[in-house]
């Protein structure tokens, strides 16, 4: 697909190439993950991620499917069709536990492949693209995650829904009268619930159409890689198939494992017991808190507690929106040509200070709000914003990057000429020979 | 050189010539392609199993697997509706004349060859309990209540596809290809049936 010597699909038998003249599906996918598909033969495992993804996002929708059949979208009934179907329907309990847990596993993917591609400079030219389509896979994964969590109709869902639809109560002017609009009525209840159900089950298919796109734009350039180095011959590649069928299938095992330990083992470990008490609109819960995957932009919701010339209100409702919007700019904020992190000696220290500032706004997204709390989230917020835009543009100018390998396959394979040999083509193969007589 | 071990290149369609060099004989990589490809293929079976297994009925319906009925009001010719499983259930309450009805009929000659006896308990003749679905495609049949139209043979008549059903529920005329349903049940008293 994205490199000259890309191997073409060839049918194997008659009915194939009768089948390839007339739908050619496996010569998609021949060239999109199978044997046709170069990519760079340098991927570390954190290129697992993206694959990981869309296994979280397949899980979703067919769990999801499943728990459709079972679920009532009807505010009374809502809350026990759920506890239906923990006790009485076959195998409910670990259709929902793989559901609500796997979306956190989702999530936990997704920050893990957003922070790959923070370090490995995927946001940067020929990738824009495929970064900025993932921007929008993840906002709609938020959109997607918070009307799934109002189903239940648990107390923490209600107070979800009344809290993050109060987003847009701070739009001056239109914004209650739009609150209003979205919910249905005053305060959450069954117009509300109905449409969320609605649109959380169709979403995911959103995301899905989203994910072809960003799979296509993807593998115009190719992957990128741990250098960061552009593919230059075909020494720098292997195919998807068998190298990376492998790599991945590995990573899957791996990833599954963590997985069920939660599923089986700590499946309330990442939920709050307040939404197993049934929504009710004149209570709400003492504490209450977003799923831990919204932690970080809660905290800079809370932030704001001052009136500067806007409302404190709209200030925080901004800033969270912004947080996210900030990173489809990223490409031309971060002016370095060098896409690894791992050349960059001065970024490098800016990128680890960035994780530990988006887990302390996470601490501080769930925490108690005291003054030490809140002078913690927003010094944490500042600095969220100082990085994108103040010290990235900064950094960029003034770095003097490390020396770059001169080419992917040096890096790893330091020019051994036998291992550096295109794939396909060692031992036996005619390209080889020459060697071999040497 | 020729010791230096490129990965996976047998597995790689068109790529026969890899293999030749080393000979014949299964390598170490076949088995673990061959276990791993196993194992996530039995790891998807049992994945899939909980996708399956949630359409069957759940705990709420199988607990509505049996049902009492009080059967002392239906006076002789009368019969009532009642629900098991969610399905109709007839309980009819058979005159003599029916019974005389039912009896004087050749069995040979029947499509579902039954006697009244069989289809009902031992001094318990005159109550015929049945399922109130068609055997040809699951409408209810008309006949138990008052008024409606009992078919050609004074049982019952499906007004879908036109079966006919005597007075013991058998078929007589018509597509469906089996008498109604005698579900299990027993008299747990004189006067009350216990089904299923």
């Amino acid at each position: 697909m994205s490199f000259a010597w890309a191997k073409p699909y060839e049918p194997k038998n008659n009915f194939m190439k009768w089948l390839d003249e007339r739908l050619p599906v496996p010569r998609l996918v021949y060239g999109a993950v199978g044997g046709g598909y170069p990519v760079p033969r340098n991927l570390n495992y954190f290129w697992n991620f993206g694959v990981l993804a869309g296994l979280a996002l397949l899980i979703q929708i067919i769990t999801g499917i499943v728990l459709g059949m079972h679920y009532y979208s009807y505010a009374g009934g809502a809350f026990e069709s759920v506890e239906r179907i923990m006790r009485d329907v076959n195998a409910g309990w670990v259709l929902r536990y793989v559901h609500q847990n796997g979306a956190s596993f989702f999530f936990a993917i997704v920050y893990i492949h957003i922070f790959r591609g923070l370090y490995y400079g995927s946001y940067k030219a020929p990738r824009e693209m495929v970064w900025m389509l993932g921007i929008v896979i993840y906002l709609l994964m938020m959109a997607t995650a918070f009307m799934g969590y109002v189903l239940p109709w648990g107390q923490m869902s209600y107070w979800g829904a009344q809290v993050i639809t109060g987003f847009f109560s701070a739009i001056p002017i239109v914004g209650e009268p739009l609150r209003v609009f979205l919910l249905g009525g005053y305060a959450p209840d069954q117009a509300a619930l109905t449409r969320f159900f609605s649109l959380h089950y169709l979403l995911p298919f959103i995301i899905s159409a989203v994910v072809i796109l960003k799979i296509w734009a993807l593998h115009i350039p190719g992957s990128s890689n741990p250098t960061g180095v552009d593919v230059k011959d075909e020494k720098d590649t292997l195919p998807f198939h068998p190298f990376y069928t492998a790599k991945d299938g590995f990573g899957i095992g791996v990833a599954l494992i963590l997985f069920s330990i939660f599923v089986f083992f700590l499946p309330y470990s990442l939920g709050h017991p307040d939404n197993y008490v049934e929504a009710n609109p004149l209570v709400t819960p003492a504490h209450i808190v977003p799923e831990w995957y919204f932690w970080p932009f809660y905290a800079i919701l809370r932030a704001f507690t001052v009136d500067f010339i806007l409302p404190a209100k709209l200030w925080g409702v901004l800033a969270m929106f912004a947080s996210i919007l900030l990173l489809f700019f990223l490409t031309w904020l971060d002016r370095s040509p060098v896409r690894s992190t791992s050349y960059r000696p001065a970024y490098k220290i800016f990128f680890w200070v960035l994780v530990l500032d988006v887990m302390v706004l996470g601490y501080a997204g769930q925490a108690h709000i005291t003054p030490f709390t809140l002078a913690l989230s927003q010094v944490a917020a500042a600095y969220y914003f100082a990085h994108f835009l103040i010290i990235l543009p900064l950094v960029s100018k003034f770095e003097k990057p490390l020396p770059l390998p001169t080419s992917i396959s040096h890096s790893v394979l330091h020019g051994e000429k036998e291992e550096s040999a295109p794939f396909g083509l060692t031992r036996t193969g005619p390209a080889a020979a020459p060697a071999a007589a040497e | 050189m020729a010791t230096v071990e490129q990965p996976s290149q047998p597995t790689m369609p068109g790529e026969p010539q890899a293999d030749a060099a080393h000979g014949a004989g299964v390598r170490r990589r076949d088995f673990i392609n061959i276990a791993a490809v196993s194992f996530a293929g039995v790891g998807a079976a049992v994945a899939v199993a909980p996708l399956l297994i949630q359409m069957s009925p759940d705990a709420s319906v199988r607990a509505l697997s049996s049902t009492e009925v009080d059967v002392s009001k239906i006076q002789p010719g009368q019969g009532i509706k009642t629900v098991w499983r969610k399905q109709p259930v007839f309980i009819r309450n058979l005159t003599p004349q029916d019974i005389q009805a039912a009896a004087s009929v050749e069995v040979g000659g029947l499509r579902d060859p039954q006697t009244l006896a069989d289809r009902t308990k031992p001094g318990k003749q005159n109550w015929l309990v049945t399922l109130g679905v068609c055997t040809h495609l699951g409408c209810v049949p008309l006949g138990i209540g008052e008024g409606e139209n009992k078919g050609e043979y004074g049982g019952y008549f499906c007004p879908c596809h036109g079966s006919h059903y005597d007075t013991a529920g058998r078929i007589r005329k018509g597509p469906a290809p089996t008498n109604l349903v005698v579900p299990e049940y027993e008299f747990a008293s004189d006067t009350v049936v216990r089904i299923g």
